[in-house]
């Protein structure tokens, strides 16, 4: 669903691989390979350049443009932080096909998998710590005084090994305290009937939560009368959710003022019933005893496990 | 900057007009005003028939604003994106009309070097902002409409839900035509509070004839007198009396 003109529309989301986009300021040339993705606002492609492969983002409108590049220079600006595809160039394109200036911007191309096909390939066990890694990074963002808008699964690319979240798509990313500019419905707590949509942190971690839940029910669902007991009653009836409710509903009810709480909170639900479980029978003296001995010898196996493996690769570097 | 007034007319229908005055004449009018026409055509199940779709595009575009065509599922989104779209697509015309006085030739945004462009688009964030919005809401309560109204209701929450987070004050009036004895019918005169709607609604009526010319010309002219009480108590601050759309 977008505004755009139908026919601009269709090529900028079927351009053929082998075109050469050359910026008409910076001079830059790419090499479209493959498109990566499009939707409400453009498309985007992988593409060759002197630098490499790159990301490039066309869009019909130089203000979506321009937006997202104010954005992302920004972003560029927090020390030591991957908040979104580092910024390469931004430029015009004279399409001379249909005859039009087509704006344009290259990013860094993040090879990586969408948030779902992860977890579906990994298992659903991934799906707790990548959300701790999501929090952590909404919590600089928010530190910034952003908030990222349009969050959702499309929009959360696991990249690396060790296997690492990085965020997509600026086009939603808002000031604190403004309207936030971009959001999909689903993931938005307006839609939701559950709070505004002024752009506070705690609009993002609704986001989170609704991506946990839409993580456990795959098929889409609609909202029906009351949103909050829907959403409730799904959480109590899946195990995994379960596991989580008081976090998931907190964050639902927009009570988290930062995502680092949501994180701290989210980390000790996941310890919470190991010890519990372990307090239930309560170990004879022998048995206890037993039980410490064999947590030596457990010790001691990891750690010769892992010197072997580490002997392994240092005899493989000097090969 | 000065700060302003945007007027927008948001027009919501499935279908061609059959009564009255030619509405792309009343969307040429409204421009002449200073008010943007946006429109939302509503999809039954397939296309829309091509008459009704030239209809639709036409008075959007006399009218400087934004044409969409969507099934009422979408709806919501719709509503919202188009009006924020519509918004920016103004602030930017008045913008590059301010940046052609400063830079004296003629320059918009998208002319300017990429690096001197995220300034400008700053500003026009700002204002749209906080800029002050008068949205008029003209629904066709022809017939065929009458199974899409509880959609359009809730088109309208959304929509209030995603102004109201702006900083800038809003002020929505709703008009739908046909009405009870005339072509058209105020039934939400200029408030701040688009959910007042919610004891009005059910009450509509649909009717066969679908007058929406006449209607677009009542929704300029309810602007009008708006205007003309104002500018009695000197508060007359619009700047987009002409439009460069
Ligand atoms: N830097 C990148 N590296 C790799 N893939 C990318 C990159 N940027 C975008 N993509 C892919 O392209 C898709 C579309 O990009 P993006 O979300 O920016 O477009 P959009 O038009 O704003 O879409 P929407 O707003 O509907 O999400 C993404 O979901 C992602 O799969
Ligand atoms: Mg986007």
């Amino acid at each position: 669903m977008d505004v755009m003109n139908p026919i601009l529309k269709n090529r900028l989301c079927k351009l053929p691989a082998g075109t050469v986009i050359v910026g008409k300021w910076h001079k830059q040339a790419y090499k479209i390979v493959k498109p990566l993705g499009n939707g409400a606002n453009g498309a985007v492609y992988l593409a060759e350049s002197k630098k490499g492969l790159v990301a490039i983002k066309v869009s019909d409108s130089s203000t979506t443009i321009t937006s997202e590049v104010n954005v992302l220079k920004r972003f560029s600006k927090v020390q030591g932080a991957a908040l979104g595809p580092s910024l390469l160039d931004m430029d015009d394109w004279h399409d001379q096909k249909i005859n039009r200036t087509i704006p344009f911007y290259a990013m860094e191309y993040i090879k990586g998998e969408d948030f779902f096909s992860f977890l579906r390939k990994r298992g659903k066990e991934w799906l707790v710590i990548l959300v701790l890694q999501l929090l952590s990074a909404l919590e600089q963002l928010h530190e910034e005084g952003w908030v990222f808008g349009d969050l959702k699964p499309e929009n959360v690319l696991v990249a690396g090994n060790p296997p690492t979240i990085r965020l997509l798509d600026v086009g939603g990313t808002t000031l604190q305290g403004r309207a936030v500019k971009e959001f999909t419905e689903f993931y938005d707590r307006g839609y939701w009937g559950l709070g505004s949509r002024k752009a506070d942190p705690a609009y993002d971690l609704f986001a989170v939560a609704m991506i946990m839940i839409h993580a456990c029910y795959p098929t889409k669902f609609e909202r029906k009368e009351n949103g909050r007991k829907q959403l409730f009653t799904m959480i109590q009836a899946d195990a995994t959710l379960r596991k989580y409710q008081h976090v998931l509903m907190k964050a639902i009810d927009g009570k988290y003022v930062r995502a680092m709480d949501m994180k701290r909170e989210l980390v000790a639900a996941i310890h919470h019933d190991v010890p519990l479980a372990r307090a239930k029978q309560p170990p004879s003296r022998k048995q206890h005893r037993k039980k410490k001995r064999s947590g030596v010898i457990e010790t001691a196996f990891i750690v010769v496990t892992l010197l072997c493996m580490y002997a392994l690769y240092l005899y493989g570097q000097i090969l | 900057m000065r700060k302003g007034t945007l007027r927008q007319i948001l027009l919501i229908t499935d279908g061609c007009s059959n009564h009255g005055e030619d509405p792309v004449a009343m969307a040429a009018l409204a421009k002449e005003q200073g008010i943007t026409v946006n429109v939302i055509g509503v999809l039954d199940q397939d296309v829309m028939d091509e008459n009704s779709l030239r209809e639709v595009e036409g008075i959007a575009m006399a009218g400087g604003g934004i044409s969409q065509v969507v099934y009422a599922k979408q709806l919501s989104q719709t509503v919202q994106m188009v009006t924020r779209k519509a918004m920016t697509q103004t602030l930017q015309g008045v913008v590059n009309r301010e940046l052609k006085q400063i830079l004296g030739s003629n320059i918009s945004m998208e002319e300017l070097p990429p690096e001197k462009r995220g300034e400008v688009m700053e500003i026009v964030d700002e204002l749209g902002e906080t800029v002050e919005l008068e949205v008029l809401i003209l629904i066709d309560t022809s017939g065929s409409m009458k199974t899409k109204l509880p959609t359009v209701k809730e088109a309208l929450f959304d929509l209030s839900l995603s102004l109201n987070a702006r900083m800038g004050d809003n002020l929505f009036s709703v008009f739908v035509f046909p009405g009870k004895q005339e072509d058209v019918e105020k039934i939400l005169d200029w408030t701040p509070k688009l959910e007042a709607l919610s004891s009005v609604f059910p009450k509509l009526t649909s009717g066969g004839l679908t007058p929406t010319g006449p209607a677009l010309r009542q929704a300029v002219s309810h602007f009008q007198k708006k205007r003309s009480l104002r500018s009695l108590i000197g508060r007359d601050e619009s700047y987009f009396e002409e439009s460069s759309m």
